[in-house]
């Protein structure tokens, strides 16, 4: 499974990011006309400033997603690709979902009145944060791959 | 983060009625967290409109922009626009001060007039004009065109940069190519050279930018000589500092800026008895009450003794008193945010100059033609708005500090002259060689909502001060040492190491004060650190030595605006290490970076140091005032 990486050591928390999540979800997908529309679309990642550096804070699908358990009107579900999701006609605005989350990365929608939270550009190959990442610092890598590269990353270094 | 580390500012904070929607520049620093790493590098480029343009500092991104600029080229360039910025405003301020002076020259400017003759003639015969035997008025008029001319286009060196560093900064800069012959054309320079695909070369344009910093002193020191000639050379003067100023029972009115033409003429009308009486009439039992903030509050100040109520990032608490009534501003460091924290208040914010509105704000137009019914008219709107004075959102610290202000080079001269009339520079000569006096060390600039507010500066001074260094502050640094009362004589007994203060006390008991020189002397405003140029040129001039070579050194510890870049740049070139305590937006280009911070020093002798830690950069500053004192000979 694909999930987005963040270096936090390549942020350089320029935010372009947080810009280009809420262009993906945008009706017309320009950045003049997200700014102009009446309601502007919302950000579902968000760059922080830490003890030590910056980096964007992002939703990570978690398998045993707290906030499915706690969604109460079945607005939050899984998707077929495994990507944690929220029907927009289904949220009643309980915010089980935002006090649930160990991320601080569901929110409320003041103007719509519903939760937001990351969908992982469904209709993209690549989500809109990533593929906007100046720096790399985003980056979509397997799950299930991962852990080989980085058992062989150490060996390498072991070598040198 | 603590925000500030003034006790006075803190209480406001902490305690203000002004409700919990107000937000300061703290909380708007912190709304802005975390701040774009371009930017922050000096790696981004909007000067044209196929970008804006971005190399990754990593590597891994793109390495040029769409024209094909380097960060190094970009970096450079961005630098020398902020330079240009900085000139750009001291230009405007010296301008506006020689129209002014002009007008008043031709009878057009009656509330003005010629207050310092003896200031007139110095200039004057410096710059070359013929000065015996001709009428005050004519040596002014030709000094006016001169000045004038400075600003336009010109086929010779700018007089007040030529005629006010010693020979040997001159042969450095022709060298360089960095000798300036306008103030605004060389701004106009920059401008064109750092445009869509004009000046690539990163070191060319350093080099421009280098020229524009001399004609950034230049317009800083031609301001300076104009408001001595018009409103008196400040001579030392006892006041207070910090918002304990402010008082509940008067119309307290605010001069926040930068530009004596405005603020010397209200600090006049302020005590009129006609005016206090209309302020009495409304309720204030002790009348009119005028304070400064920022610079011209240095000027008021230092010719006026007017007490200084806070520096420029804590401005907006000044409102958060909830007892003044009025701020008048003029130009340069006035937060547009001020006039938000006003709606909380009663407080009108006034502007007063046709180039600086902001929204909420009053505009009461300035008329230096009819400057005293103007004065009159702002102070006015002031005592009006007394009545709406909420008793309940008062909050007024109790904290201020007597400060001994107005160390202009002359009055520092006349101090030194009163144990040495023949030669006044030799006991100061004297007491650098022997050592009692290691070094001189300039703080200038401003207060950032980077670090809590005087902290940088009021650690790096006490170890200085401890290490016999002598203190020079202009700016918003020397409203720092003023609120922090390291401009009395007890703070010379508290925190001079002993060969310094044995030379305080004998120079204060000389001087006739019965006790000891403040171990920081008030030179001014931001734009008169020329002053601390014109005393360490004339001790190089009877040493016979280069600026280059002098135990001298310069720190701008909360560095913010365009103009502190000017500043801190021009200083470079006079020759003195100058420290930063605050990254300015250079890291990005390592070449660049490297140019600044090392390879100047070869080619001017000054370079800059940049270090956040306050006690990390005090040990610099003092390795470099040694590693110079060596050079001269001296242990």
């Amino acid at each position: 499974m694909e999930v987005i990486y963040v270096r936090a050591d390549r942020c350089v928390g320029c935010k372009t990011c947080e810009i280009e999540c809420r262009i993906a979800h945008a009706e017309e997908k320009t950045l003049f006309a997200a700014v102009s529309q009446a309601r502007p679309p919302k950000r579902r990642l968000f760059v922080e400033q830490g003890e030590t550096g910056k980096a964007p804070v992002i939703c990570r699908h978690c398998e045993e997603a707290p906030c499915i358990v706690d969604c109460i009107s079945g607005s939050i579900y899984r998707d077929e690709q495994g990507f944690v999701r929220r029907k927009k006609e289904r949220c009643m605005g309980c915010w089980s979902c935002i006090m649930a989350c160990p991320f601080g990365v569901v929110v409320r929608d003041a103007d719509a009145h519903i939760a937001v939270k990351c969908d992982h550009c469904p209709d993209l190959d690549t989500p809109a944060c990533v593929a906007g990442c100046p720096t790399k610092a985003l980056q979509l890598v397997d799950v299930d791959t991962l852990p080989r590269e980085r058992r062989k990353e150490l060996l390498l270094k072991k070598e040198v | 983060m603590e925000r500030s580390t003034d006790k006075a500012v803190t209480h406001v904070l902490n305690n203000h009625k002004g409700g919990k929607q107000l937000q300061t520049v703290w909380d708007r620093y912190e709304a802005q967290q975390p701040q774009c790493g371009f930017g922050e590098l000096g790696v981004c480029c909007r000067h044209c409109m196929q970008g804006p343009c971005r190399i990754d500092p990593f590597g891994e991104g793109p390495d040029r922009g769409i024209c094909g600029a380097t960060a190094d080229t970009i970096v450079a360039r961005g630098l020398a626009r902020a330079i240009a910025g900085g000139t750009a405003s001291h230009s405007g301020h010296a301008l506006h001060m020689a129209h002014v002076f002009k007008k008043t020259l031709e009878g057009k400017a009656p509330d003005y007039a010629i207050k310092d003759e003896a200031k007139l003639k110095a200039v004057a015969t410096r710059i070359g004009i013929e000065v015996e035997g001709r009428p005050v008025k004519e040596i002014a008029l030709e000094l006016a065109d001169k000045a004038l001319s400075e600003f336009g286009d010109n086929d010779k060196a700018l007089i007040w940069a030529a005629t006010t560093v010693p020979l040997g900064r001159i042969e450095v800069c022709a060298e360089l190519g960095i000798v300036p012959t306008s103030i605004d054309c060389t701004v106009a320079e920059v401008m064109h050279r750092t445009t869509y695909g004009v000046d690539a070369d990163p070191i060319n344009i350093l080099l421009g930018a280098l020229k524009c910093a001399v004609a950034d002193y230049t317009a800083c020191h031609l301001a300076t000589d104009l408001s001595d000639i018009l409103f008196g050379t400040p001579q030392p003067v006892v006041s207070k500092a910090n918002l304990g100023v402010l008082r509940e029972e008067a119309i307290n009115i605010a001069l926040h800026g930068h530009n004596p033409l405005l603020s010397d003429i209200i600090a006049q009308v302020a005590s009129e008895p006609e005016l206090i009486a209309e302020a009495k009439k409304v309720g204030a039992v002790e009348g009119l009450n005028v304070v400064g903030i920022c610079c011209t509050g240095n000027e008021v100040l230092m010719r006026h003794g007017i007490p200084l109520a806070t520096s420029s990032v804590s401005q907006e608490v000044a409102i958060m008193t909830g007892v003044l009534d009025a701020m008048v501003v003029d130009y340069q460091c006035i937060m547009p945010a001020v006039a938000t924290v006003a709606e909380c208040f009663h407080t009108k914010v006034i502007t007063t100059m046709p180039i600086a509105k902001m929204p909420g704000a009053e505009h009461v137009a300035f008329n230096e033609e009819n400057a005293v019914e103007s004065a009159r008219a702002i102070v006015r709107q002031g005592i009006e708005r007394f009545k709406f004075r909420n008793p309940d959102k008062v909050c007024i610290p109790q904290e201020s500090s007597t400060a001994i202000a107005g160390f202009s080079a002359e009055a520092i001269i006349g101090a030194l002259s009163k144990v040495n009339a023949e030669d006044p520079l030799k006991p100061l000569i004297d007491n650098i060689v022997s050592g009692n006096i290691r070094g001189i060390c300039l703080f200038a600039g401003c207060n950032t909502v980077k670090v809590p507010q005087d902290h940088n500066y009021v650690e790096m001074v006490k170890k200085l001060l401890a290490e016999n260094v002598l203190i020079l502050a202009t700016g918003c640094a020397s409203s720092t040492y003023a609120r922090h009362g390291f401009m009395t004589s007890e703070a010379t007994k508290k925190y001079a190491g002993e060969g310094l203060a044995a030379v305080l006390t004998a120079i204060g008991e000389a001087a006739g004060l019965e006790a000891p020189l403040p171990p920081v002397l008030h030179m001014g405003s931001c734009v008169d650190n020329p002053r601390a140029v014109d005393v360490a040129a004339a001790v190089a001039n009877k040493l016979g030595v280069d600026m280059s070579q002098l135990p001298v050194v310069a720190s701008a510890p909360e560095a913010v605006t365009e103009k502190a870049v000017a500043i801190g740049t021009w200083a470079v070139v006079g020759g003195f290490p100058t420290h930063l305590g605050v990254v300015p937006p250079v890291l990005g280009s390592k070449l660049v970076t490297e140019t600044l911070t090392a390879t100047l020093k070869d080619l001017l002798g000054g370079y800059f140091i940049v270090e956040p830690d306050p006690a990390k950069a005090a040990d610099a500053l003092l390795a470099v005032i040694d590693e110079r004192r060596a050079g001269l000979g001296l242990s």
